[in-house]
């Protein structure tokens, strides 16, 4: 049994290891300043499909994007590490998309990437910590989910069996193929970068990034397995109303650069008054009510 | 994220030495696999590029995989289960990313599934991986032994061993016995032929290092009755095979994450490797070679790792007001190990790209007859290997010992608990100068190259290398010093007397192994001013060690050597009651 899955990764800013200047002014964040890198938990995911391709040979990963072109760097990273192929859906008008226009357009780019038996996903991106475009994805492909997965045990008879990691403990599931996955961070951190795929595909490039230098051009021709897919919203048939912000119905109102004041914890008698005089406090600072 | 290869500019200054090139176009024979394999090098700088790429691979997986489990794999070790060896958890995770990274079988030929590089680009793999886990450089580092298969197995055991090394099989070299450890002449592991010639091995092996490999090299007596290494020959044992059990492992002072072990033999059936009566004479010559030069790269991963440890420390630790680094006597003691870490490099990687050349060109003259001119050069390097391996061996390992020692110095008490990472290098860095021969066996190996003139010959050519202006003064010091060695070579073998010759070998090697090192770091801050200071530490440091042996052996008579021979006193008569 060989099974087809598309595994999907962000290229985000690296929030991990912030500097002073991470945030501008405004209170965004500055991509700019902080090393554009393969979100964690897509690289969990990334994992679990290679680990079922073991299990199972002659299944194929894909790995889907969208980003500009640079996020073929990560798509590379993907290859390097054992994908098979990979695609960056890259157009202005997803611009500015939230997370139900890139579920939107994640998902028209599946329907062109055809036959699939799972779809695995991070359970989110370190950049907005939102954990919405895998469940979304399912909810747009009317196919089932599995939220939070540790670990892909097996896939026999059309059915997937995944361990769950939830706050209350440890679930086993089983769910109909095809389906949606998304990984927690807590699963088996991603293989290493083989030395003989990094020596095949450094040079895989999308479209753009090798127009103006005909040798690259003619040298990716020759070697189709170099060739990574860059698609735009005419080319996964996108309504453009629904893509970008056009799509995107979330507004950011403001954002707010809280810094932590307290120092000492405020110690509490147990007595009606101070209980009271408690509750008051949390009243006037909008903590409660 | 943390990488030993991107924080460690050295490597790729070695990596990109001038003589690269050539070793790059002879091994890839003019990138004859470009279009046979997919990932295969196009031209030299595509090669580079593939060498750097891996070696960031290999950077990574040392830093936060190997270097991450070093600790608890050394209190946890290996153990022995019903004859079998169980690693330490970290080890297995260890050997799974480096499967996974397809970093076995690194030098083997395409066409075996290995990845063609290089000896020179794999020592540095080597070094990064001793740096992170000198224990698991041990077991990684095995891989090694593929190369005496490729060199002299017939193409049937090629093809049906070596695939199994680049997909991640272990090896061992199985060669001392209770019996025999640096004499391995006296090897009694009898090989009998059955009537349809294949062996069988019976008897015991011991210390033999991750002993309960995949695919093991057992040098064993074929020829009945004979009693010295012409009746020894070697042998391939497929643990697939069965029929040799771990007995027990040695519970050791250090590399304690590496089996060391004791080994039955029972009618295990194994491979001929070549002829007969080779084995020790010729295959296990050339594996120790290999060997060698992968305990010069554990030798210098170690002293890099140690100068690490106590440079930070020496940056943190504040005592009287300020970091102990600002102390002169710390600051000496620092510069120095610097020195001595840079010196090592620098000699291992000239070693490296020796053996590279002649190896590759052993390598071209099984497929074509070499042109005269390619002949001269096999054999110029081939000797130069021969002579620079030993050294190598011997030099790197003394001074991976002083560093070690020095690290725990910087760390003062602190260094001597449990506590802190120096005492663990401490106690792996004391094996390097011992296994493969120790130290005073790499003397005996080098001495002929003192003899006959090959580092003085080598030496010259140096010399002969013109360098910038300001460099001159120091390369004066260093020709001076060539003076003086050369007056100590005359004056020890202008005495007719082994003897003396064997006693004094130590001191002419070293003082070699110095002027050698200074010339070397001279080439380095012709292209890389950054090598400026461990040039001149070294400098002054290997004068003075040169000056010391020049004006100990310069008063020294060789009758004296009486005084140092060790005599058993007769027993004093009992006094008469």
């Amino acid at each position: 049994m060989s099974l087809n899955i598309i595994v999907l990764a962000k290229q985000v800013p690296d929030t991990r290891n912030v500097g002073k200047d991470a945030m501008k002014a405004d209170g965004t964040v500055n991509r700019a300043a902080l090393p554009a890198i393969f979100n964690p938990e897509d690289l969990n995911a990334l994992e679990q499909a290679l680990k079922l391709k073991d299990l199972y040979p002659g299944s194929k990963v894909t790995l889907l994007t969208m980003g500009p072109a640079r996020a073929a760097e990560i798509v590379r990273e993907g290859l390097f590490r054992g994908a098979d192929y990979g695609v960056v859906l890259s157009d202005r008008a997803f611009a500015g998309s939230d997370t139900l226009a890139t579920s939107y357009a994640l998902s028209a780019a599946i329907r062109k990437l055809g036959d699939f038996d799972l779809i695995i996903g991070g359970r989110q991106a370190i950049d907005g910590d939102t954990a919405q475009v895998g469940p979304q994805v399912a909810e747009k492909l009317g196919i089932p989910q599995i939220t939070y997965a540790e670990d892909i045990l097996s896939v026999d008879n059309g059915e997937v069996t995944v361990k769950r990691r939830l706050e209350s403990g440890v679930e086993t599931v089983k769910g109909k193929l095809p389906l949606v996955i998304t990984v927690n961070g807590t699963a088996d951190e991603c293989r290493p970068r083989n030395a003989k795929a990094v020596q095949k595909y450094k040079y895989a490039a999308v479209p753009s990034e090798v127009a103006n230098d005909e040798q690259k051009k003619e040298f990716i021709e020759k070697r189709p397995y170099l060739s990574i897919g860059e698609w735009s919203a005419a080319d996964v048939d996108a309504d453009l109303a629904q893509c970008g912000l056009s799509g995107s119905p979330t507004k950011v109102k403001s954002i707010q650069n809280v810094v932590f004041t307290a120092k000492e914890a405020r110690k509490i008698e147990n007595t009606e008054e101070e209980l009271e005089n408690l509750i008051i406090d949390l009243i006037a600072n909008h903590t409660i009510g | 994220m943390a990488n030993f290869y991107s924080d460690n500019d050295t490597l790729k200054h070695y990596l990109t030495h001038p003589m690269m090139e050539k070793i790059v176009e002879l091994k890839e024979r003019n990138f004859a696999d470009a279009d046979k394999y997919d990932y295969a090098p196009q031209n030299f700088e595509d090669a580079m590029d593939s060498y750097d790429k891996v070696l960031d691979i290999v950077g990574d997986i040392c830093a936060n995989v190997i270097a991450e489990n070093a600790e608890e794999i050394d209190h946890e070790g290996p153990s022995v289960k019903n004859g079998r060896v169980v690693y330490a958890k970290g080890t297995e995770k260890n050997l799974d990313a480096c499967r996974k990274a397809g970093l076995m079988g690194m030098s083997m030929p395409r066409k075996l599934g290995g990845l063609n590089f290089p000896i020179t680009p794999y020592i540095m793999a080597a070094d990064m991986v001793s740096r992170a886990d000198a224990a698991f450089e041990n077991i990684w580092g095995l891989q090694d032994c593929a190369e005496t298969i490729y060199e002299f197995a017939d193409d049937a055991q090629k093809e049906k061993y070596i695939p199994r090394v680049c997909k991640g099989e272990t090896m061992s070299m199985d060669l001392t016995e209770p019996d025999a450890g640096s004499d391995l002449q006296s090897v009694m592991l009898k090989a009998t032929k059955k009537e349809d010639g294949t062996y069988v091995l019976n008897g015991v092996k011991r210390f033999i290092t991750n002993g309960d490999s995949d695919i093991h090299l057992v040098l064993a007596r074929s020829e009945e009755g004979s009693k010295d290494g012409r009746g020894l020959s070697m042998f391939i044992y497929d643990k697939r095979n069965g029929g040799v059990n771990v007995r027990r492992i040695e519970n050791k002072m250090g590399i304690k994450g590496s089996p060391t072990c004791e080994l039955v033999y029972k009618d295990a059936p194994a491979e001929l490797v070549g002829s007969t009566r080779l084995g020790l004479i010729k295959y296990v010559m050339a594996l120790m070679n290999g060997a060698r030069l992968g305990i010069a790269a554990q030798s210098v991963g170690i002293s890099e790792a140690a100068y690490r440890e106590a440079l930070s420390y020496a940056k943190d630790r504040k005592q009287f007001g300020k970091p102990i680094i600002e102390f002169p006597a710390v600051a000496e003691i620092l510069s120095t190990m610097k020195a001595k870490l840079d010196a090592s490099r620098a000699l291992l990687y000239a070693c490296s790209r020796f053996v590279d050349m002649y190896k590759i060109y052993d390598d071209i003259a099984k497929e074509r007859a070499l042109t005269p001119e390619e002949k001269k050069e096999q054999k110029y390097y081939s000797k130069l290997a021969d002579a620079f391996t030993p050294l190598a061996k011997g030099m790197t390992s003394e001074f991976c010992n002083q560093n070690t020692y020095d690290a725990i110095q910087i760390h003062g008490g602190s260094g001597f608990m449990k506590d802190y990472k120096c005492e663990r290098l401490y106690r792996d860095a004391r094996i390097t100068s011992i296994y493969e021969g120790t130290t005073q066996l790499q003397v005996v190996a080098a001495i002929r190259h003192v003899s006959t003139g090959t580092y003085l010959n080598k030496i010259k050519e140096f010399e002969a290398e013109s360098v910038h202006p300001e460099d001159e003064a120091i390369k004066n010091t260093l020709v001076f010093m060539t003076q003086q060695y050369a007056d100590a070579v005359q004056a020890v073998f202008g005495v007719d007397d082994q003897g003396f010759h064997d006693f004094m070998a130590r001191r002419l090697v070293e003082m070699a192994g110095h002027i050698i090192m200074g010339y070397l770091l001279l080439e380095d801050v012709q292209r890389n001013e950054t090598f400026r200071k461990s040039l001149e530490v070294y400098v002054k440091y290997g004068q003075a060690e040169v000056a010391q042996h020049a004006s100990f052996i310069g008063n020294f008579r060789p009758e004296q050597i009486k005084d140092y021979l060790y005599k058993e006193e007769p027993a004093e008569k009992e006094s008469e009651a």
